[in-house]
């Protein structure tokens, strides 16, 4: 089924290759020191991994959504910091292409071309939990030719270290019944201060900053959706960026398995190696089974996406998102668990994998509001 | 919140723990975050240990011991601070670990000797057994102890001793001869020539612990500072995790306790009680399960210590506690970051106790047996009874 063409074979073969001569060697750094890598936006932008999902029009690789699931698996497989990065600039992306006009288009997209390094920050909505409505920390109020933005404790990924910024706010709810709009602001205008970037447990290579926004002024045209739609594509590229989480955790899973069995292997106990023994073998089993379920499911889903097939594709996201983080949650809190004390260690990389893994169970909206959302499309009722 | 009268036999333990509670909450809490961030070994918790007879509970009474219940007395002293700092909980559970061997293996004058030097001087003490190549099988141990006229002579490399480096006193687990049950511990001073330090290790939690290797080269000790008879130590090792194992699942319920207080806490900030836990069914789901998780940790760990204290047979009981509780830990931990998520949104993962407690929780399904190895202990004592 899931076949690899040409073009899709040659392109993971030269990530893969990327990530483990290039981006690997430096994950134990980029873990310590919890600073954003220019290295590593360097070497995927310079290799045209950056941004693969950005249409030819604008100068892009325009891969499909599947292409890209594997690709941001492959480095996640290493890094899910780095992987974290070409999501969030998907993600900004995916707004632009799917709600701007063509004037924004242009003026956006194209900064993206190329071996450009120019990076996105995206605001970050929260799905709620009994409800269909999306709320960001951020209110929008129209007035005249600008909007006014205002709102403490944005969290916006990238935020510190991107050129423009994807914010989602609200605007009142009777001008819009779901009231939710995207704009597009410019880094280093007044109004908008960045207040720290959080110090985070897991995926510490990702930026991830909080803004106040103190009336800000953005200008109209500046709003993506002109034309109205700002929900339903909000809509989209939350599911989108589920199934990215989804194909970045299974990516994480299938890392931290590899440790675990390379390990094993190595590992003698009670003169025999572990990898002999019932309990490590059944992890390992429960590991691989898991690992596999949720692959399918994501690449599934990422068909589904390609196919256009948005309102199936959503309710498969979130089910794709769930299964894969919970598999990795637990892949890699086995995988501690198989090398013993030395898994508890910072000198082995599977302690990272479990706490970046913690966080694919967060992002996106936290597994138990993705099963409200899953239980709610399939019974229709809220 | 939890009714805990039912495991505590007397008024003394009761006071005894909420005494605990309360230095906890006031003077250890704040200090965990901190030492979980900048990963050091905090000499001020320690006094504070030492000021409240908590590093020698399991000692004989005459040298601050606590005397009967000590087994449940340490567990409630760990399950307290746990609450709080499970680094701080360790230091308890790893100064009854090693002074065990002294304790019950120590000669009249060698406990005589060591004993007020631990209490009064405030030594800490390790427990050397862990090798790199030995960690389950502690029969694969490699260090050697020769006797030599009236000396040991003790050569080895010691991994992951808890209180390595902060240690006065090492209970160390050596070879004395070729074949099965051929180990025996031997107490060791951190003064020995030949003694030293290794590295510090860095954790994913429990980092206020400090964690070193240990390297004895020709270390000579005095033939009196064997504990017990030679080819006794993995006898003593096992007997000792009859007091450890419940420790440590009361640990893992601490933590779990912890999480789960953290979690009431937040809807009680933001909402009523009543109103907010029905705004969130995500996290009904989750308050009853960790509910139930918790009690049933209780139970097992306290049973366990209790048929310690009454000098019977719980090596089942102390495996089963501290799988489950470690597993328990491990499941709230990890869903409460969830809830502290679906109901204070973005900004609080790092902030929050939580995310620490889901670090620490992960150390109690490895240490003192990992729980796979437990299970083949449950196993086979229940194999052993139902022959
Ligand atoms: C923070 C920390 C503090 C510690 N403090 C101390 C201390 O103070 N003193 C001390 O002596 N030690 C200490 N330890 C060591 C600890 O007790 C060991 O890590 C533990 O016993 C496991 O040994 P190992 O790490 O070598 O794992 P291994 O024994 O190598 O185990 C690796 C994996 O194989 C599995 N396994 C092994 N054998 C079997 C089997 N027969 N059947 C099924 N599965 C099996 C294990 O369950 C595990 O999943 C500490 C460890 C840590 C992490």
């Amino acid at each position: 089924m899931f076949q690899l063409d040409e073009e899709q074979r040659l392109i993971l073969q030269s990530v893969r290759e990327i990530v483990q001569k290039e981006i690997k060697p430096q994950v134990a750094t980029l873990e310590e020191t919890g600073e954003f890598s220019w290295d590593v936006l360097r070497i995927l932008a310079s290799n045209d991994v950056l941004n693969p999902l950005l249409p030819r029009q604008y100068g892009g690789v325009e891969v499909s959504i599947f292409t890209f699931c594997m690709i941001v698996e492959e480095i996640a497989r290493a890094c899910a910091s780095s992987a974290l990065l070409l999501i969030t600039q998907a993600e900004g992306t995916l707004s632009i292409v799917l709600g701007a006009d063509e004037s924004l288009k242009e003026r956006y997209l194209k900064r993206l071309a190329g071996d450009s390094q120019v990076l996105i920050g995206v605001s970050v909505i929260e799905p709620n939990a009994d409800s269909d409505i999306l709320s960001a920390p951020a209110k929008a109020e129209r007035c005249g030719d600008h909007f006014l933005l205002h709102g403490n404790k944005c969290f916006v990924k990238n935020g510190s270290v991107a050129d423009f910024l994807v914010l989602y706010a609200n605007v009142d709810r009777s001008e819009e019944s779901h009231g939710i709009h995207t704009f597009l602001v410019e880094k280093g205008i007044p109004g908008l201060v960045n207040k720290r970037d959080e110090d985070r447990m897991g995926m510490r290579g990702s930026i991830y900053s909080e803004f106040d926004l103190d009336h800000l002024v953005v200008p109209s045209e500046n709003l993506i959706d002109q034309k109205g739609g700002g929900f339903s594509n909000s809509l989209k590229t939350l599911s989108a960026s589920r199934l990215f989480t989804a194909a970045q955790a299974v990516g994480l899973a299938q890392g931290a398995m590899e440790e675990a069995i390379s390990y094993a292997r190595r590992r003698a106990q009670f003169g025999k190696s572990i990898s002999h023994y019932a309990p490590i073998q059944f992890m390992i089993a429960e590991m691989a089974t898991g690992i596999e379920s949720a692959r399918l499911l994501t690449y599934q889903t990422a068909f589904l996406f390609d196919r256009g097939e948005w309102k199936k594709a959503e309710t498969h996201a979130a089910m794709a998102k769930l299964i894969a983080s919970d598999t990795a949650m637990k892949v890699t809190t086995d995988a501690v668990q198989i090398m013993g004390g030395y898994g508890y260690m910072k000198d082995y990389p599977v302690e990272r994998m479990m706490r970046d893994a913690k966080l694919t169970q967060i992002f996106t909206g936290t597994n138990q509001i993705i099963k409200s959302i899953i239980g709610r499309n399939l019974t229709g009722m809220s | 919140m939890f009714d805990q009268t039912g495991f505590l036999p007397t008024k003394k333990l009761r006071d005894f723990q909420n005494k605990i509670q309360q230095m906890a909450r006031e003077k250890i809490a704040p200090q965990a975050l901190g030492v979980d961030e900048k990963e050091f070994f905090n000499r001020e918790v320690e006094s504070l240990l030492w000021d409240h007879g908590l590093l020698t509970l399991t000692f004989p009474e005459r040298y601050g011991g606590y005397g009967k219940g000590r087994t449940v007395a340490l567990c409630l002293a760990v399950e307290e601070i746990a609450k709080v700092c499970a680094s701080s909980s360790l230091l308890l559970i790893i100064q009854a670990v090693g002074s065990f061997p002294i304790i019950h293996g120590g000669s009249k004058r060698l406990k005589q000797n060591y004993l007020p030097q631990m209490s009064k001087g405030r030594k800490l003490v390790a427990y050397l057994v862990t090798e790199p190549t030995a960690g389950s099988d502690i029969a694969s141990i490699q260090t050697t102890a020769v006797r030599e006229g009236k000396e040991y002579l003790l050569n080895g490399s010691k991994c992951f001793a808890t209180s390595g480096g902060v240690a006065g006193i090492y209970s160390v687990l050596a070879k004395t001869s070729e074949g099965n049950g051929n180990s025996s511990f031997f107490l060791v001073d951190r003064e020995s020539p030949g003694l030293s330090i290794g590295r510090t290790e860095s954790k994913l939690g429990q980092r206020g612990s400090n964690t070193t290797e240990v390297f004895l080269e020709n270390v000579r000790v005095p033939a009196e500072n064997l504990l017990g008879r030679e080819g006794e130590g993995f006898l003593m090792a096992m007997r000792d995790f009859d007091m450890s194992r419940p420790a440590i699942a009361a640990q893992a319920l601490g933590i779990a306790e912890g999480a789960f207080e953290a979690i009431l806490q937040f809807i009680k900030e933001r909402h009523t009680f009543g109103k907010s836990i029905g705004d969130h069914p995500a996290i009904q789901t989750l308050i009853a399960d960790s509910a139930t998780l918790i009690e049933a940790s209780r139970g097992l760990a306290y049973r366990a210590a209790l048929l310690n204290d009454e000098g019977k047979n719980n090596t089942k009981f102390a495996s089963m506690a501290k799988s489950f509780a470690g597993d328990a830990a491990m499941k709230i931990t990890t869903d409460a970051i969830d809830a502290i998520q679906v109901l204070s949104g973005y900004g609080f993962l790092k902030d929050s106790q939580v995310e620490r407690m889901f670090r620490d929780a992960k150390l109690t399904q490895i240490f003192e047996g990992t729980n796979q190895i437990q299970r083949l202990v449950i196993t086979r004592q229940i194999l052993k009874e139902s022959m």
